[in-house]
């Protein structure tokens, strides 16, 4: 058997999705409101928690991504290249030993994944990471 | 105190590597009559410990020619910075004469007729001349094998990397990270590794499953040595399951990692190590940038990319030493560690001259035992070539253009795609092509020439992505290949515009048409990195096409059209 168009396409489906949205994802705007809606429209700090996630997935389909956030309360994720950009909620009781939590999300395309944290005395901090979904396959 | 600005100084002017008086002499400088052994590997000795350094062998027993690059462009902070610097311009920039080893060794140019004069070089009998010389000065120096060793042959495809593995072995590395050996898969990986006599690193390896690190290829090993002690953490190649086949080796994952790296470099720091080197399959660029993200890294071994620089590259305050690839270069670098830190370095990358150079009689005699059952069927010649054969270039070079055409006669195609990669040496005018010639530019697990049909929309979307991992301008999101190359297509290419916006003016060179973005093309390539590829293996559609011409002449290519370099 060949290979078939449909495995390439199949394969490449991330790369024409991102290439179909060149320039902002068209969903940026729907993790903003998302974003807004979460805060109540506060101003978002950034520097006091950290978000982990590859430079370049190794499989769009799951992408493993960890969050460390000392001293909050919650964390949600949003993925802003997807069509429903909150991905996950953690909350963290007085006695959680850290602030921290792992998961794993699907990303259709190229887009950036962004971490909102509600801390301990109601103010909010951002980290964000910009993960790039490739066809690969010409290392040398 | 002496600072470490200092030190780069001195390190710099005990790295040159020896300079030949071969001026206006070019062709007709014999290595054997302006070169010697002890020239080659004259080191005074420095401080406590040593380090040796080879990587990217590629399964290069014997000696080769190896061209170097005349185009390698950068992009974003490293345009116009080394390694992004060839040829004339890289010759002026360390002060190397024309003609000379170093102009050969080092750069590109005038490389037939040097080669003709010089010789070849590599063959890991000649390298483990050079590190049998560095013991005997310091019998405790640590070598360290940056990956992509079990790999890029005819013996090593045979034996799934089983005499670079007993080769390796009689040259007792200390340690050795990874990138086209899981490309093996990862029974025989795991099986290898399981008895390897020396550390197989990565902090960058995990487990798939459990998102954690594995119990195989610990991070990192410490060393006491010279009266201190030094870590060596690894760094495998970062973009494993992208750019090579993920389904070969499901288990392992990768990535940069460089809050793992972190963690590690202050984990041995607060466990004694005075120095820290990481050996990395990061490539160059990579390696640069990790140095500036990641505090306390004394020392970055750097592979994968393939550059070879006279003297250590200073980023943030670390070193990154790239060692070249195919066996052609060994790097030296002592280190004078005292107090808790490291007081000062000397270098020097040594060009292993294959004439110049006397064989280990033990390590050469293994290397026959290895090659002996399949010498005949190797040893054939398929053609003869009158032209350079190289492969490295950022577009194309003539083995890869050699490797399209045939693609395109042989599979009936349109448009031939051959993946960018740095491998295979290269062949000078006048020499015999032989089965092992075309195993050496060819070979790997998942060779298969497939033929299928792509529109010129997904044509255009497949060199917008290759371009990206190549031209992004942050290092992080490169993979250190080079481009595809294309046969039959022609393109034009502004390297410093985003993602979906390099490639344009993409033509169908046989008509001189437009690319049709809704037209499909009949396409030819070979190492898809997808499951289940069907077709002939690619050294046989090489083979057949190269029997047919019988003569192999290079022809000019001028398809791509480069701007913004």
């Amino acid at each position: 058997m060949e290979l078939t168009r449909r495995k390439i396409l199949a394969v490449g489906s991330g790369a024409l999705v991102f290439t179909s949205l060149s320039g902002l994802p068209a969903f940026a705007n729907l993790a903003d409101d998302a974003i807004a809606s979460l805060t109540g429209g506060k101003e978002i700090g950034e520097g006091a928690i950290s978000l982990t996630a590859p430079e370049i997935a190794e499989n769009g389909n799951t992408v493993p991504i960890s969050v460390d956030a000392p001293g909050a309360v919650s964390v949600t994720l949003f993925a802003d290249g997807n069509p429903v950009p909150s991905v996950a909620t953690f909350k963290f009781g007085p006695l959680s030993a850290s602030r921290s939590a792992s998961t794993r999300i699907r990303l259709a395309s190229t887009q950036n994944v962004i971490a909102i944290a509600q801390m301990e005395d109601g103010s909010f901090q951002k980290a964000s990471s910009n993960v790039k979904v490739t066809i690969g396959g010409c290392g040398g | 105190m002496i600072s470490r600005r200092d030190f780069l100084q001195v390190g710099m002017a005990a790295s040159a590597i020896v300079g030949g008086s071969g001026f206006g002499n070019w062709a007709r400088l014999a290595a054997q009559q302006s070169l010697s052994q002890d020239q080659l590997l004259e080191f005074e000795t420095f401080g406590n410990v040593s380090l040796i350094h080879v990587t990217d062998i590629h399964a290069q027993l014997k000696p080769v020619y190896f061209r170097e690059p005349s185009e390698n462009i950068g992009v974003g902070s490293n345009k116009g910075a080394v390694p992004h610097v060839t040829g004339a311009r890289f010759r002026s920039l360390y002060g190397i004469e024309d003609g000379s080893p170093s102009h050969y060794a080092l750069s590109s140019g005038d490389f037939a007729s040097l080669a003709k004069g010089y010789g070849r070089v590599g063959g890991l009998d000649r390298v483990a001349t050079v590190i049998k010389a560095i013991r005997a000065d310091r019998p405790d120096a640590i070598l360290l094998d940056g990956g992509d060793t079990w790999h890029g042959s005819y013996t090593c495809y045979k034996t799934a990397g089983q005499d670079m593995v007993n080769v390796m072995n009689a040259l007792n590395p200390d340690a050795m990270t990874f990138h086209w050996e899981f490309t093996l898969g990862s029974d025989r990986v795991t099986e290898i590794v399981e008895n390897l006599p020396f550390a197989a690193l990565g902090q960058n390896i995990f487990d798939v499953e459990w998102d954690e690190p594995t119990e195989l290829f610990p991070p990192y090993k410490m060393f006491e040595r010279g009266g201190t002690k030094v870590a060596v953490i690894g760094q495998a190649f970062p973009y494993m399951p992208i750019a090579n086949p993920g389904w070969m080796f499901p288990e392992f994952a990768f990535g940069i990692r460089d809050k793992n790296m972190q963690a590690m470099v202050n984990e041995v720091r607060a466990d004694g190590a005075e120095c820290v080197v990481v050996l990395s399959h990061n490539g160059f660029d990579v390696d640069k940038k990790m140095a500036t993200v990641v505090d306390g890294i004394d020392v970055i071994l750097s592979g994968h990319t393939h550059d070879a620089l006279p003297e250590p590259v200073l980023s943030g305050k670390t070193i990154i030493v790239p060692s070249g690839s195919n066996g052609k270069f060994v790097s030296r670098v002592d280190l004078d560690i005292r107090n808790g830190q490291l007081m000062g370095y000397r270098h020097k990358l040594i060009p292993v001259f294959a004439d110049v150079i006397e064989r280990d009689a033990e390590v050469s005699a293994l290397i026959d035992e290895q090659r002996a059952p399949y010498l005949e069927d190797m040893s054939e010649v398929i053609g003869k070539t009158d032209s350079l054969l190289y492969r490295r270039g950022n577009f194309n070079g003539t083995w890869d253009d050699l490797i399209c055409d045939a693609l395109i006669s042989e599979r009936d195609a349109e448009i031939a795609l051959s993946p960018g990669v740095r491998w295979g040496p290269s062949l000078i005018p006048g020499q015999d092509i032989t089965r092992e010639d075309i195993f050496n530019v060819t070979s790997m697990t998942y060779g298969k020439a497939y033929r299928t049909e792509m529109t010129g929309e997904f044509l255009k979307i497949v060199l917008e992505d290759v371009a990206d991992n190549i031209f992004n301008p942050d290092p992080y999101y490169q993979q250190g290949g080079d481009m595809v190359r294309t046969g039959g297509l022609g393109y034009r290419i502004d390297v410093n515009k985003p993602q979906g916006d390099r490639v344009s003016n993409m033509t169908l060179l046989q008509s001189g048409e437009a690319i049709d973005p809704a037209r499909s093309y009949v396409v030819a390539g070979w190492a898809s990195v997808n499951e289940g590829t069907e077709g002939p293996q690619i050294w046989d559609v090489v083979e057949n096409h190269v029997r047919n011409l019988g003569i192999v002449t290079a022809r000019e290519n001028n398809s791509v059209e480069v701007v913004g370099a």
